[in-house]
């Protein structure tokens, strides 16, 4: 039991990480192609049919190019800072269940590598520590523009993490448990939150896209202003950690969202296994949707947004789901 | 190609002004603005967009290599040198007017006495790495003989990219085909122009 418990934990572990860092070279794929189609271009179109190959001609430049250290940065952090955005981003995904229960030649699989009870809370809190690679990678790349970067990912750091945490109490509440399995079976019996919770989920939606420094809030990385920000130094694969980190942790805060908000995987039928993925599937598009039609917003009016109109709106949403809660 | 398209230059007559009101300077105002962006759902307006965009899929991309944008006629690249349409022989009479007028110093030519006493061109380049496709070399030019083309794919693996007589004029079964191209823009004679132009009294 022990030994095939381990085998299992090991084998689901390969897989997450082989899948998804292949998902995170498909969804640029994806979000150029949506974002050239939004702006009335083609996109990639050369290599391979309708440009399909374009993150593998994508991922043997990243591979082959030269790994450069600058003079005047601090190496170790310099070198370490990838690494933590992408560690973080796949050690996050070990609470997340990717599907319902399936039974594979007889022996039952669980998709999640650990049903904690502490999930939703594992997973926010080491999302959150993914944020130390913009920010030590930021300050160690002795340049200006990487230092502002760093500067900014500490302001987008304190700004969302109170609205997400607060905004997600109010489900917590709701069905007094931490554990995603928890949240779908909830959903299975009481409807899906979003339906008693859809000041919640809204706020929750814009964390996410701050949590991701996705459009709206992109600016850690800001090509137009800070040309890239902390990634101004990174070369080759470091700077392709980043990009993995990123795309992963974008489809792993989609997985949330749907499980939290949007019914999850439901009951365990192959529908629902499908309808949950169509679902993440949704929220990836609608980070790339967003990035094809908003501007973004300055540093100030992010912390303006999260500190005086989020966070006032999440404290009451709690105290009203609260005093519900109490009457009934 | 007609010049027609290229020369009409409005493009709609239904230019208006938007009316876009000041920045709010009020606290109240500020918190009415606030509450209008984000209750009147403008930021749906800009997914909407995009979106309908996406599903009409009207790209305007041109794929470069495969297809080519048209150019005006009046576009100015390479320089060709032309050929009378009479006796297929050489415009250029070698006045040198247009190494006098280049403005970059670009055109070196340089001529002799051929064996029937006429004025020949036996040398001619243009260093297409100074030349700036100014056109006054075709506007001066009194034979229509250096005009512009429309060869903009230029490449060298030098900086002074010299671009030769030889190279330049029309090839001679171009020309027994009848298939040489008028040049429309500087120098070029307008349309219209035998209607309007008065021939000198033989009487004076």
């Amino acid at each position: 039991m022990e030994t095939a418990y381990l085998i299992e934990t090991v084998i689901k572990i390969v897989v997450i990480l082989l899948v998804f860092s292949a998902l995170a070279g498909i969804g640029t794929y994806f979000e150029r192609k949506v974002l050239a189609f939004m702006q009335r271009r083609l996109g990639p179109m050369n290599v391979g049919p309708y440009g399909m190959l374009q993150f593998g001609a994508d991922a043997i430049k990243l591979f082959t190019k030269e790994d450069i250290i600058p003079t005047n940065v601090v190496s170790p952090i310099f070198k370490i800072a990838p690494v933590i955005t992408v560690s973080t981003a796949f050690i996050a995904a070990a609470a997340i269940p990717f599907l319902p229960s399936f039974t594979l030649f007889g022996y039952e699989v669980h998709p999640i590598i650990a049903d904690i009870n502490i999930g939703i809370l594992y997973i926010l809190g080491v999302m959150g520590i993914g944020l130390y690679g913009p920010l030590l990678g930021g300050m160690a790349s002795a340049n200006k523009f990487s230092l502002l970067s760093a500067a900014r990912s500490a302001v987008v750091f304190i700004s969302y993490e109170v609205v997400a945490g607060l905004s997600i109490l109010a489900p917590i509440m709701l069905v007094g448990s931490l554990s995603l399995i928890d949240f779908n079976n909830y959903q299975i019996e009481n409807g899906w939150i979003i339906l008693s919770q859809p000041v919640a989920f809204l706020m929750f939606w814009i964390a996410a896209f701050a949590e991701t420094g996705r459009t709206p809030f992109h600016l850690i990385a800001n090509d137009h202003e800070i040309i890239d920000g902390f990634g101004t130094e990174y070369s080759g694969m470091r700077w392709g950690l980043f990009y993995i980190g990123e795309y992963a942790n974008m489809f792993f805060i989609s997985f949330v969202i749907s499980l939290l908000f949007l019914g999850g995987f439901g009951d365990g039928s192959v529908i629902g296994a499908f309808l949950f993925l169509g679902k993440v599937a949704f929220f990836f598009f609608c980070f790339l949707w967003a990035r094809a039609a908003w501007p973004d917003v300055r540093p100030d009016q992010l912390m303006w947004l999260c500190w005086k109109v989020l966070m006032p709106i999440a404290v009451i949403n709690i105290i009203i789901t609260g005093v519900v809660i109490m009457e009934g | 190609m007609k010049n027609e398209q290229f020369n009409d230059r409005n493009i709609s007559n239904d230019y208006f002004k938007v009316d876009i009101a000041d920045y709010p300077t009020t606290d109240w105002g500020k918190f009415k603005c606030a509450l209008d962006r984000t209750f009147k759902l403008e930021l749906l307006v800009g997914l909407w967009v995009v979106l309908r965009e996406m599903f009409k899929f009207n790209t305007h991309t041109v794929k470069y290599p495969e297809e080519k944008m048209p150019i005006g006629p009046r576009y100015r690249a390479v320089h060709e040198m032309k050929r009378l349409w009479e006796s297929d022989t050489e415009r250029c009479i070698g006045c040198g007017l247009c190494e006098k007028i280049c403005i970059s110093n670009c055109i070196r030519i340089d001529t002799k006495i051929d064996e029937n006493s006429r004025k020949e061109v036996s040398e001619y380049s243009i260093n297409l790495g100074r030349c700036i496709f100014c056109g006054y070399c075709a506007e001066v030019c009194p034979e229509l003989a250096i005009v512009h083309g429309g060869e903009y794919e230029n490449a060298s693996d030098q900086r002074e990219h010299f671009v030769m007589y030889e190279d330049m004029l029309t090839p001679l079964d171009k020309m027994k085909a009848g298939t040489q191209s008028e040049f429309e823009g500087f120098g070029a004679i307008t349309p219209h122009e035998e209607e309007r132009v008065k021939k000198t009294p033989l009487a004076y």
